[in-house]
C-alpha cells in the first residue's frame, strides 16, 4: 500500500463516520451513550464511593468542627438552651486567657526548639541506619534489624523505671562512670542519646519505611556512581539523600508531631518546672474558674477544647504545606514486603 | 612462554581476592552505616532493658539515701498471677478486645486504601483528610479528646452534662454512631434475621467504634496506598483486556499483591495496639504501679509488664505464622 492510497483509506474512514454520526438523532446518540448498564453502574459506584468517603470524612472532621465552635462559645451561650453548635454571643475569652495566663508562647518555643531538634536527628539517623540495613550484606544484618524491630516491640512504660534510674545517674553501659554522679535528666541528653541511636518512639517505624525505600532503589545509580570514583558515604549524601527526600519529610512529620504530642518522654525526662511544654498548657486559667457558674463543667470542657485546638494548629499548618509530600514519598517507595 | 602462564594463573587469583576485598569493604560500610544504632543500643538501650527485666526479679528496699536491690525470685511474678485480683482478668479481657480489633482495623485500612487510590475528584482532598488522624490524635489529644463530653452538646447539651461517655477514649461521636444504629434498628433488623449474634454484635461494635478505628487505621491506610502504588498498571490492563470483572481483579490480582503488606499490617497494628497507653492493660497495670495497698507495687508492675510484653510477642509470632502461610511474593530471589 502506497502512502496516498493510506491517506485516502483513513479520509474515508473518518469521512463513514462522520456520516453515521450526523444520520444518528440526538436522542439515539444518547441513549446510546448514557443508558447502558456499565454507564449507571459507573454513576452508581461514583456516588456511593463519594457518599461514604465523604461520611467518613465528617467522622474525622466533627470532633474539630466543634471544638472550633466551642472555643468561641461565652459564658451567655452555655446556658442559653437555643445554641445547638453556633455560638450566638461569640467572644475571644477562652483565648485570650489561654494565651495569657497560660504561657502558650513560652510553651511554643520550648516545644518547637525540642520538637525540631529531635525530628532532625531522628530523620537523619533513620535514613543512615535503614540504608545500611537495606543496601549492605554483613553478618549481623538480619540480627541487628531484629534489635529495632524489639526496641519498637518493648513498651516504653515497661522501662519507666529503669529509664529514670539509668539517666539519673549515667554511666556508659551502665557500667563505667564518665565522671561523678552524672544527672541527665532536666537535660535534652535523654532525647538527644535515643534519637541518636534510633531508639526513640516508633523509630522501628521509621527504620522499616526507609529501609523498604532504600530496597527499592536500583543498585546500578551507586554502581554508577562508585565507578566514577565517588566513595560510599558520599555516594549517600550526595545521591540517595536527595531521592529521598519526600520519604525523609513523611518520617520528619511523624516524628515531629509525635514528639509535639507527646507525655510519656517528656514527663519522663523533664521533671521539674523549668522546661514548660506544650502539652501542660491544658489546664483551666484562674480567671475563667467560676465554681458559681452553673455550666463551669461544660465551659471548663469548652476551655480544653481549646487547648486541645491551640496545641495542633501549628501541627496542621505544617501538615497542609507538607502533606503532598506524605503521599508522593509513599508514592513512589514502592514499598514491597 | 613461562611469564604468560604466570599470568594467567595469577589473574583469577587477584580478581578474586579483590572480591573478598570488595565484600568486606561493603561489610564494613554497612557496620559503618548502622553504627549509630549499634552503639547506643548496647550502651544505652540494653542496660536500661536489662536493668527493667532484673527489677521484675527484686524487691525495692529503702535504705539512707535511696534504694537497695533484694533478689525475691519469681515471687513479683507469683503475686500478679495468683494473688492480684484483677490482673489475669484484665489481661485476658483486653487481649480479647485488642484482637478483635485488629482485623476490623487491618480491613477498614485496605478497604480505605483501595478506595483512596481510585481515580476520582477530590481524591487529593480525600486522602489529606484521611490522614489528619495520625498526625493529631496521639499523646496529649487523647486525653484532651477522652475529656471531650462536648461533642455531645450539639446533639442535647443537659445529657451530655450528666452523661459523660469519653471514658473508653472513643469520645462522644461513638455515642452518635450509637444512636444512629438503634434509631434505625439495624441491629434488631440483623438479630431477626438469625445470621449469627455474635457477629452482628461485633459487626454493631465496629460502627460504633470507627471513630476510633479510623483514628488506629491511619499509618496502615499508608502502608496499604504504598503497597497499592507498587502493583505494575499493566497487570490491571491485561485483566481487563482478558475480561476480568473488578471483583475478580480484586480477589486475583489486588489481594494477592499486597499480602506481604496485610502482615506487615497486621503486625504494626498489633504492636501500636499493645503499646499504646490507650488500652485497658496497660492502664491496670499503671495504676498497680502507684498503688501503695499492695506491697512492693512497683516491682510487682515490672513483672506484669513483662509478662505483658511476653504475651505480645507471642501474639506477634502467632499472626506472623498465620499470615506467613498465605502471603505471595511476587519476586523470589
Amino acid at each position: 500500500m502506497t502512502k496516498e492510497e493510506a491517506k485516502a483509506l483513513k479520509k474515508a474512514s473518518k469521512q463513514k463516520i462522520k456520516v453515521d454520526f450526523e444520520r444518528t438523532n440526538a436522542w439515539e446518540r444518547f441513549k446510546l451513550k448514557y443508558l447502558t448498564w456499565t454507564f449507571i453502574k459507573k454513576v452508581l459506584w461514583f456516588l456511593l464511593r463519594f457518599l461514604l468517603l465523604l461520611g467518613i470524612a465528617y467522622v474525622i472532621l466533627y470532633p474539630f468542627i466543634s471544638k472550633i465552635f466551642g472555643s468561641f462559645m461565652s459564658r451567655q451561650d452555655l446556658v442559653d438552651v437555643s445554641v445547638k453548635l453556633i455560638p450566638k454571643y461569640p467572644n475571644l475569652d477562652i483565648y485570650t486567657a489561654i494565651l495569657e495566663e497560660n504561657k502558650y508562647w513560652e510553651a511554643f518555643t520550648n516545644t518547637f526548639i525540642l520538637s525540631l531538634v529531635t525530628a532532625t536527628i531522628q530523620t537523619f539517623i533513620c535514613a543512615v541506619v535503614g540504608y545500611g540495613f537495606a543496601k549492605f550484606k554483613f553478618k549481623g544484618n538480619s540480627l541487628m534489624f531484629g534489635c529495632v524491630m524489639l526496641a519498637m516491640i518493648v513498651p516504653p512504660r515497661t522501662l519507666t523505671l529503669a529509664f529514670i534510674n539509668f539517666f539519673k545517674d549515667f554511666k556508659i553501659f551502665g557500667l563505667i562512670p564518665v565522671g561523678e554522679n552524672v544527672n541527665l535528666l532536666n537535660t535534652y541528653w535523654p532525647f538527644l542519646l535515643l534519637c541518636i541511636g534510633a531508639l526513640y518512639f516508633k523509630n522501628g517505624l521509621y527504620v522499616f519505611m526507609l529501609r523498604q525505600f532504600y530496597k527499592g532503589v536500583p543498585d546500578e545509580l551507586e554502581e554508577a556512581a562508585y565507578i566514577d570514583g565517588s566513595g560510599v558515604f558520599k555516594t549517600f549524601i550526595r545521591i540517595i539523600l536527595p531521592l529521598s527526600v519526600p520519604m525523609m519529610i513523611t518520617v520528619f512529620i511523624f516524628s515531629f508531631a509525635w514528639q509535639w504530642t507527646d507525655t510519656f518522654y517528656s514527663g519522663l525526662f523533664f521533671t521539674n518546672q523549668g522546661n514548660y511544654l506544650i502539652t501542660q498548657i491544658v489546664k483551666v486559667p484562674g480567671s475563667l474558674a467560676d465554681s458559681t457558674f452553673v455550666a463551669q463543667g461544660l465551659y471548663n470542657n469548652c476551655i480544653t477544647n481549646t487547648c486541645g485546638l491551640l496545641i495542633i494548629l501549628p501541627l496542621i499548618l505544617i501538615y497542609c504545606f507538607c502533606q503532598k509530600y506524605i503521599v508522593q514519598g509513599i508514592e513512589r517507595s514502592g514499598i514491597v514486603g | 612462554m613461562n611469564s604468560e602462564a604466570k599470568i594467567k594463573s595469577a589473574k583469577p587469583q587477584a580478581k578474586k581476592r579483590r572480591r573478598a576485598a570488595l565484600d568486606s569493604k561493603k561489610s564494613r560500610a554497612g557496620w559503618a552505616f548502622i553504627m549509630p544504632f549499634a552503639l547506643i543500643f548496647l550502651a544505652v538501650y540494653l542496660p536500661i532493658l536489662f536493668t527493667s527485666a532484673q527489677y521484675s526479679f527484686h524487691e525495692l528496699v529503702k535504705v539512707t539515701g535511696g534504694y537497695d536491690l533484694d533478689f525475691v525470685g519469681f515471687d513479683n511474678f507469683n503475686y500478679a498471677l495468683f494473688s492480684d485480683a484483677k490482673f489475669t482478668e484484665t489481661l485476658v479481657t483486653g487481649v480479647q478486645t485488642l484482637i478483635f480489633q485488629i482485623p476490623a482495623i487491618v480491613i477498614f485500612s485496605l478497604f480505605m486504601a483501595v478506595l483512596l487510590n481510585q481515580e476520582m475528584p477530590g481524591r487529593t482532598l480525600f486522602r489529606a483528610i484521611f490522614f489528619v488522624p495520625v498526625i493529631i490524635s496521639t499523646g496529649i489529644m487523647e486525653t484532651v479528646n477522652a475529656a471531650d463530653v462536648f461533642g455531645g452538646y450539639a446533639q442535647g447539651g443537659a445529657e451530655a452534662v450528666t452523661d459523660p461517655t469519653g471514658d473508653n477514649g472513643s469520645g462522644s461521636t461513638g455515642s452518635q454512631a450509637a444512636e444512629i444504629i438503634s434509631t434505625m434498628d439495624i441491629q434488631a433488623l440483623f438479630m431477626n434475621m438469625k445470621i449469627g449474634q455474635g457477629l452482628v454484635q461485633y459487626v454493631v461494635d465496629i460502627v460504633n467504634n470507627i471513630y476510633d478505628i479510623v483514628n488506629k487505621a491511619g499509618v496502615q491506610m499508608l502502608i496499604f496506598l504504598a503497597g497499592l502504588q507498587g502493583i505494575s498498571p499493566a497487570i490491571y490492563e491485561s485483566c481487563t483486556v482478558d475480561g476480568a470483572t473488578a471483583w475478580e481483579t480484586f480477589w486475583k490480582i489486588t489481594f494477592p499483591m499486597i499480602s506481604p503488606m496485610i502482615l506487615v499490617n497486621a503486625i504494626y497494628t498489633v504492636i501500636d495496639a499493645f503499646t499504646s497507653d490507650g488500652n485497658s492493660v496497660m492502664r491496670y497495670i499503671s495504676t498497680v504501679s502507684t498503688n501503695s495497698a499492695i506491697p512492693n507495687s512497683t516491682t510487682v508492675a515490672q513483672a506484669m509488664y513483662w509478662m505483658y510484653f511476653l504475651f505480645v510477642v507471642l501474639i506477634i509470632v502467632v499472626i506472623a505464622a498465620i499470615c506467613s502461610a498465605f502471603v505471595f511474593y511476587q519476586r523470589r530471589d
